[in-house]
């Protein structure tokens, strides 16, 4: 390297100063293929990263309308669902109070011909005094004029007339008063009519209630039908909360299943041996682990037999027959398992009560045992706890089938939007690098005509002397704007020299090409 | 932490069967044999030598093999074994055979009244890689309880090389003698000859004075 650079000259700076100077000459002869390569190879670079990115775009769109129909889809599922069970709530509604309705209609008849036969009996009246006792009164109010016969018969006549008043009025009387029992006979009847339509109108209203949530839903899946963005929109955010509540539930079942497994792993290798091993995992370990995803199973047959999850199409096709002996299956084995956890679970206490015994005698400290002996009174709520958790657990895990089927149906949107947001990075990112590639081409470009600036301006100075400079007329009579039209500009001329330096390149190119071929 | 990690290379159980095809596996059980030097003075020693004793069968689980045996005048013999057991496979039972080896260690403590003339740990050495190597075990120790100062009756021959290929050798409460103390060298040179033997016969050897240090004296399942 020392002796590269001191090739020309003793001296270090005169030989760097001649190795500068062929290289710039050097350079300033290969700048117009190093400019084409630069530049070439940049704009390749910038339309293969484009089209990438254009790919990738197209990709992201397909991604995007394949991830809509499955969340519409879904969505579709779920609403059919729900208005499948409104509908069942419907027929239950309809099958529980209006199957009495006949028997119904006939008390209300019977109230209402009762309460018409009454109000008809109610109407018949008493006879009303004759006509001719209006006659009989105005007689015996005529005056006598002193004839004492007279006054007599008139006398008679008045008395007779006060009779049968008197008798009319005690026929009136218990007239009305008959009428009076007929109206109270009748009232039970109202208050019956009246409890009747109060019952019919309470199942209207429910009736009329589930009528207008099912509205709901069938509007809500119209709109799922029609693909609506809003629906669209709520249906993701809706599957984003799904999926992060589903997980944490998840989660929380993992950490209940490795407390049950922490419960059985120890007893079981009283069962199974603790000195086996497969693969390297005890067998124990294993054995309690299968005990657990077996109780999940079931717990899982147990929920879909119920029809509370949907995760076997099978199971919940099934006749409800057969459904209610698969929840009977699956629920003896859930409480056997159940059962067995909790057997395991007092194992665990005892051998662990047996542990600490021998280490107590090993250990031989003399103040252990009274320790022990002390504590001995309450071992048994420790026995208990672990007994019950062993008991409740293995149900506690068969639930886990819900957020299970929540968090795999939600985990397709949020799989299928993380994989759009990645492709979409992508595609940012190629045409970023594209444009990248571009301008630093560009940019290397200039970088390289920096380097060789000092023949790129001799040359522009001689070009310059060459070409005889564009005289500039001024006129009196001309105006500001005709003058400055009249001022060559620069930038032209430069492009102009450059398109004249090029065209001589690409002859002299094309000449050495021909002299090549001849 | 631990269950855990049980659970989660349970969970892996497949794999694991997949690649345990692939090569041999070392067992996880272990076995040791512990020598106790009964020679002289050293009888003294003997409670510390329970203790070392209970500190073992605390720490070894189900399938796991311990022998205990004493040093004295010629130790290459199965007699000199006090006793020997593989712990069963249900750690109840385990449990039962730890307090009957615990029970057997205390009657030859109880019992031992005099020391030996002479003191073989070569032989001993020789009785316990036999010994471990009929247990199979993936890890074998071999616990000397001893001064490591051998003192040979003059017709024994013991000084040729031991193969301890595998084995863990580890000397425990080393005392100093009286000449020590005269010219520690005796001492070191006492270890550095023993650890010369281990390591030359493919063993690996450590020393421990300190018996609160016992807790790193196995590894753990």
């Amino acid at each position: 390297m020392n002796d590269l650079l001191t090739l020309w000259s003793a001296n270090n700076a005169v030989s760097a100063a001649i190795w500068l100077v062929l290289a710039m000459t050097l350079l300033y002869f290969g700048r117009s293929p190093a400019h084409r390569i630069l530049l070439s190879t940049g704009q390749s670079l910038r339309h293969m990263l484009r089209m990438a990115s254009r790919a990738l775009s197209q990709q992201e769109r397909q991604l995007g309308k394949r991830n809509r129909e499955v969340l519409l889809a879904a969505a579709r599922n779920d609403a059919e669902r729900r208005i499948e069970r409104e509908f069942t709530r419907i027929q239950t509604l309809v099958a529980r109070d209006l199957s009495g309705y006949p028997a119904l209609h006939r008390q209300i008849s019977t109230a209402i011909d009762n309460v018409e036969n009454g109000y008809r009996e109610s109407g018949n009246s008493a006879p009303l005094p004759p006509a001719w006792g209006e006659v009989v009164n105005t007689m015996a109010a005529l005056p006598s004029h002193g004839d004492p016969a007279v006054a007599k018969i008139l006398s008679n006549i008045k008395d007779a007339v006060h009779d049968t008043h008197k008798e009319t009025l005690k026929t009136w009387q218990a007239s009305a008063g008959q009428r009076h029992k007929l109206l109270a006979k009748m009232q039970p009847e109202w208050r019956t009519l009246n409890g009747k339509m109060d019952e019919v109108a309470r199942t209207i209203d429910n009736l009329d209630n589930r009528t207008h949530q099912l509205d709901q839903q069938m509007q809500h899946y119209e709109e799922v039908r029609r693909g609506e963005d809003a629906a669209v929109r709520s249906l993701t955010s809706s599957s984003l909360t799904q999926f992060f509540i589903a997980g944490l539930v998840l989660t929380i079942a993992l950490l209940g299943g490795l407390i049950n497994f922490q419960l059985i792993a120890m007893p079981m290798s009283e069962m199974v041996g603790g000195t086996s091993y497969i693969g390297g995992v005890k067998t124990s370990d294993i054995a309690a682990l299968v005990i657990i995803l077996i109780e999940i199973a079931m717990g899982l047959f147990l929920l879909e037999s119920l029809r509370i999850t949907r995760l076997f199409p099978v199971i919940s096709s099934m006749d409800d027959q057969m459904r209610r002996r698969m929840v009977m299956i699956s629920l003896s084995i859930l409480c056997i398992l159940a059962g067995i956890e909790a057997s395991l679970a007092y194992m665990r206490d005892l051998l662990a009560l047996d542990k600490e015994a021998l280490q107590q005698s090993l250990s031989m400290a003399a103040n252990a045992s009274g320790v022990a002996a002390s504590n001995a009174e309450f071992r048994w709520i420790p026995s208990i706890g672990q007994m019950v958790m062993g008991f409740i657990l293995p149900f506690a895990l068969a639930f886990i089938a819900i957020p299970l089927e929540s968090f795999i149906h939600s985990l397709r949107t949020v799989l299928g939007l993380a994989l759009v947001a990645v492709i979409r990075l992508a595609a940012i990112a190629a045409r970023l690098l594209g444009n990248l590639a571009g301008d630093s081409a560009t940019l290397m470009t200039h970088a390289y005509d920096l380097l060789i600036m000092l023949p790129l301006s001799i040359e522009r100075l001689l070009s310059r002397q060459r070409e005889p400079a564009p005289t500039v007329q001024f006129d009196d009579t001309q105006s500001t704007d005709e003058l400055a039209d009249a001022i060559p500009d620069v930038e032209e001329e430069e492009k102009r020299s450059r398109k004249s330096r090029s065209k001589n390149n690409s002859n002299s190119n094309s000449g050495d090409a021909a002299a090549a071929a001849a | 932490m631990n269950t855990f990690k049980r659970l989660v290379a349970t969970a892996a159980l497949p794999l694991s069967l997949l690649l345990s095809g692939c090569g041999e596996q070392t067992p996880p059980n272990k076995a040791v044999y512990l020598l106790i030097d009964t020679s002289g003075t050293y009888t003294q020693e003997l409670n510390k030598a329970q203790a070392i004793l209970n500190y073992l069968l605390a720490n070894l689980d189900s399938g796991d093999s311990i022998a205990v045996a004493r040093i004295d005048s010629g130790s290459f013999s199965e007699k000199d074994i006090i006793a020997k057991t593989t712990f069963d496979m249900r750690p109840s039972t385990a449990n039962d055979q730890k307090r009957q080896f615990k029970q057997a260690m205390d009657e030859f403590a109880a019992t031992l009244k005099k020391g030996s003339a002479n003191t073989d740990i070569t032989g001993g050495v020789l009785q316990a890689t036999q010994y471990l190597n009929e247990t199979g075990a993936g890890h074998k120790y071999v616990f000397i309880f001893s001064d490591l100062e051998e003192d040979l009756p003059h017709d024994h021959i013991r000084d040729f090389p031991i193969s301890l290929d595998n084995i863990h050798v580890v000397a425990l409460n080393v005392t100093k003698l009286r000449s020590d103390n005269i010219d520690p060298r005796d001492y070191l040179n006492r270890l550095a000859n023993w650890q010369h033997r281990v390591v030359e016969g493919g063993g690996d050897w450590r020393v421990i004075n300190d018996l609160e240090r016992m807790d790193k004296l196995i590894v753990a399942n």
